[in-house]
């Protein structure tokens, strides 16, 4: 494949990243889409949306928040330079809010009265109730009914946050079922409800519009890296489900050619293992058609979707942001994986040498780094994203852990 | 892609099908029921004894793990098709055995894109060709995206059959007729497979527009269960689909592990004699 002359320039008209993302919905929804694609052009132009915007992100979220020397870790493994960009330190512990507030400053101003979202974690469904509650709307969360089981304190602060959870019962009960039931509400609801799709995924305009908003991440590490050492970092580290967090910190550098990207999957029980043992998409899995995008999926012989399977409930999901997918075709960026069990090590070190507990989706892009550091020179920089706090996950940890709380 | 002398394969049995609904002065019926569902002797079985119930055209689901518009009913007999071992190759075999009896009644799949697409554009069109199908009706493939299996299809000489729903404007309208062959098929709510019913009013009007701005036969499906809303919709449309409500009579009949009762192909072909009872009887 040519090497392009921006890998900034996607999508095209049509949404596609290369033969990746595109329109796949049913009929009924096609109008509402063109018409969330025409609203996200219009508001993005608009100086009152980015100011309502940006007003939020401060007063709000809290950005910037820091980029944080790791000088600990950086000890105690030897070789490069270790950042945080502590997205774990938003307003709701997570990167999640950063596209929630965008899209329902946009819901707003297409007259919407009702959000749906889907959530696996919880975060992003936490995210989504907090800015429902924050701008007064009705708000449905569609949630796996499995997912509901493994992270009942999330379940809990949505409903606290007023909004109603709809356990999902069909298919695994997980989040691609929550978000086909999303879909579904949806497409039976089109007139006054807006999708707050979490994840760089979905029909076009979706993956674009999450990746905008996202991008807050990278573009503040730029202007920080550049403060705090006076040149762009030397490579990027994030974890990678539907891949919300590593879009945003990637794109503001995709084209700065000395910033090395890593993105890391979820590789479960080990990619040997199987399908069924894993939830990298990229690594283990082959291009087809689902939730309104072509992008890398975990499927049969026959086009069936595969359940992956992580420790982490906020990277099983069977598919990657076409972006994504596209970044890896052009070999722009680097697709590694980390298996639970090197995500448990590495939030538990994180914690130990840092006092911060990485959320466990955040700790697969961290087994990474200790992965990488060791062998990098000492004025390598590296800056990995801290997605997520780990509160939530300490529930699961202890479980994997052996230990009764 | 979307260009205009595309838009029309040859005559295929499904014109011909509806020729001679006209010529009869009635509507036809149309039913839906998933391949492989309970299990593919039984659904075998079930689909050879369409014809003779009253069925004109056939929609055969072709099962998906993640059916994003079809209700629970459609839902849980993807899954138990899935279970029973099904897949696009068993679904085209079911078409290939209803074709040693049956040379006259269309058949349509209708289903989802990954699976096509996973087995292989070309391939697949050429197998389905020769295995009898007339049509396709893949709901997540809007006129945006013709390029990847619409205007493959209609040059393989298979019918692409395309929804227009409650939000099809008429600024979109053009894009959505394009390129539709065979028949339209009138989503008559903006909402899943079997869940609510549409105003009958609202159905007459909706009916009454898409024959302003084509010439093609008009099928209304989602939400009809009764053979009374059958012959009430039969009244305006030159078909009427009748889909989660067979296959619900279906899953209520199965026993307690899922497996086929005695009687219940049957049964559920009796409820397809009474709907299209409805249907002919409904200009009467």
């Amino acid at each position: 494949m040519t090497r392009p002359n921006t890998y900034r320039s996607g999508p095209d008209e049509q949404g596609h990243f290369g033969i990746f993302g595109g329109r796949y919905v049913a009929e009924t929804l096609m109008p509402l889409i063109l018409d969330v694609e025409k609203a996200y052009r219009e508001a993005r132009a608009d100086p009152a949306f980015e100011g309502e915007m940006l007003r939020q992100l401060k007063q709000y979220v809290g950005r910037p928040n820091p980029l944080y020397f790791a000088e600990r870790l950086t000890e105690k493994l030897g070789g490069a330079k270790i950042y945080f960009k502590r997205e774990e330190l938003n307003h709701t512990g997570a990167h999640k809010i950063n596209n929630c507030i965008g899209q329902i400053l946009l819901a707003r101003r297409m007259g919407k009265t009702r959000i749906i979202a889907e959530t696996g974690a919880g975060q992003h469904g936490v995210a989504t109730a907090t800015v429902c509650a924050l701008y007064n709307m009705p708000c449905v969360i569609y949630m796996g009914e499995t997912d509901i089981a493994r992270q009942a304190p999330n379940v809990f602060r949505m409903k606290l946050l007023g909004a109603e959870v709809r356990a999902v019962t069909s298919g695994a009960k997980t989040l691609k079922d929550a978000m086909n039931e999303a879909l579904r509400d949806w497409v039976t609801n089109v007139a006054d409800t807006f999708y707050i799709i979490g994840t760089a995924a979905g029909p076009h305009p979706y993956p674009t519009i999450v990746r905008d908003f996202q991008s807050v991440i990278g573009t503040e590490v730029k202007t920080q890296m550049q403060e705090q050492e006076g040149r762009l970092p030397d490579s990027l580290i994030a974890c990678v489900g539907g891949g919300s967090n590593a879009i945003g910190l990637f794109h503001p550098f995709l084209d700065d050619p000395s910033v090395a990207m890593i993105a890391v999957e979820a590789a479960g029980r080990g990619l040997d293992k199987g399908p069924l043992d894993h939830a990298a998409s990229i690594n283990g899995g082959r291009p087809g058609v689902l939730h309104g995008n072509r992008t890398y999926l975990l499927q049969d012989e026959d086009g069936q979707i595969l359940e992956g399977h992580s420790i982490s409930a906020g990277l099983d999901y069977p598919g990657v942001g076409p972006e994504h997918a596209w970044l890896n075709d052009v070999g722009r960026v680097t697709y590694a994986a980390a298996t639970d069990a090197e995500a448990l090590e590495a939030f538990q070190l994180c914690a130990q040498t840092e006092g911060i507990i990485p959320a466990l989706e955040s700790a697969h892009a961290l087994a990474e780094v200790i992965k990488r550091a060791p062998t990098l020179p000492k004025d390598h920089l590296m800056v990995l994203c801290l997605s997520g706090r780990g509160d939530k996950d300490i529930f699961s940890v202890a479980q994997h852990l052996g230990v009764s709380l | 892609m979307n260009a205009v002398a595309e838009s029309r394969p040859p005559e295929s049995r499904i014109d011909r099908r509806f020729q001679a609904l006209k010529a009869e002065g009635r509507a036809g019926l149309i039913t839906f029921i998933t391949a492989g569902d309970p299990d593919p002797a039984a659904c075998q079985t079930l689909l050879d004894g369409l014809p003779a119930a009253g069925a004109d055209l056939i929609e055969l689901g072709v099962p998906f793990t993640d059916p994003m518009a079809d209700g629970p009913s459609i839902q849980a007999s993807s899954l138990r098709a899935l279970n029973a071992g099904m897949t696009v190759r068993k679904t085209l075999s079911l078409v290939t055995k209803f074709r040693e009896k049956d040379g006259e009644t269309p058949i349509i799949l209708m289903g989802y894109y990954n699976p096509i697409y996973a087995y292989g554009v070309d391939r697949f069109l050429v197998d389905a060709k020769a295995s009898g199908v007339d049509g396709l009706i893949i709901v997540d493939l809007p006129p945006e995206e013709d390029g990847e299996l619409c205007v493959p299809a209609i040059r393989a000489g298979i019918n692409f059959i395309r929804l227009t729903t409650p939000t099809t404007d008429e600024k979109r309208l053009p894009a959505v007729l394009q390129n539709t062959s065979g028949f339209l098929y009138y989503v008559s709510i903006a909402g899943i497979t079997g869940t609510a019913s549409a105003a009958n009013t609202a159905v007459d009007a909706a009916v009454a527009r898409l024959k302003r701005n084509s010439d093609l036969p008009v099928a209304v499906g989602f939400g009809i269960k009764t053979p009374a809303q059958a012959a009430e919709v039969a009244r305006v449309a030159d078909a009427v689909v009748v889909g989660s409500a067979i296959v619900s009579r279906l899953a209520d009949g199965l026993d307690e592990t899922g497996a086929l009762s005695p009687g219940l192909v049957e049964d559920v072909l009796g409820f397809v004699r009474e709907l299209a009872e409805g249907v002919r009887t409904a200009r009467g």
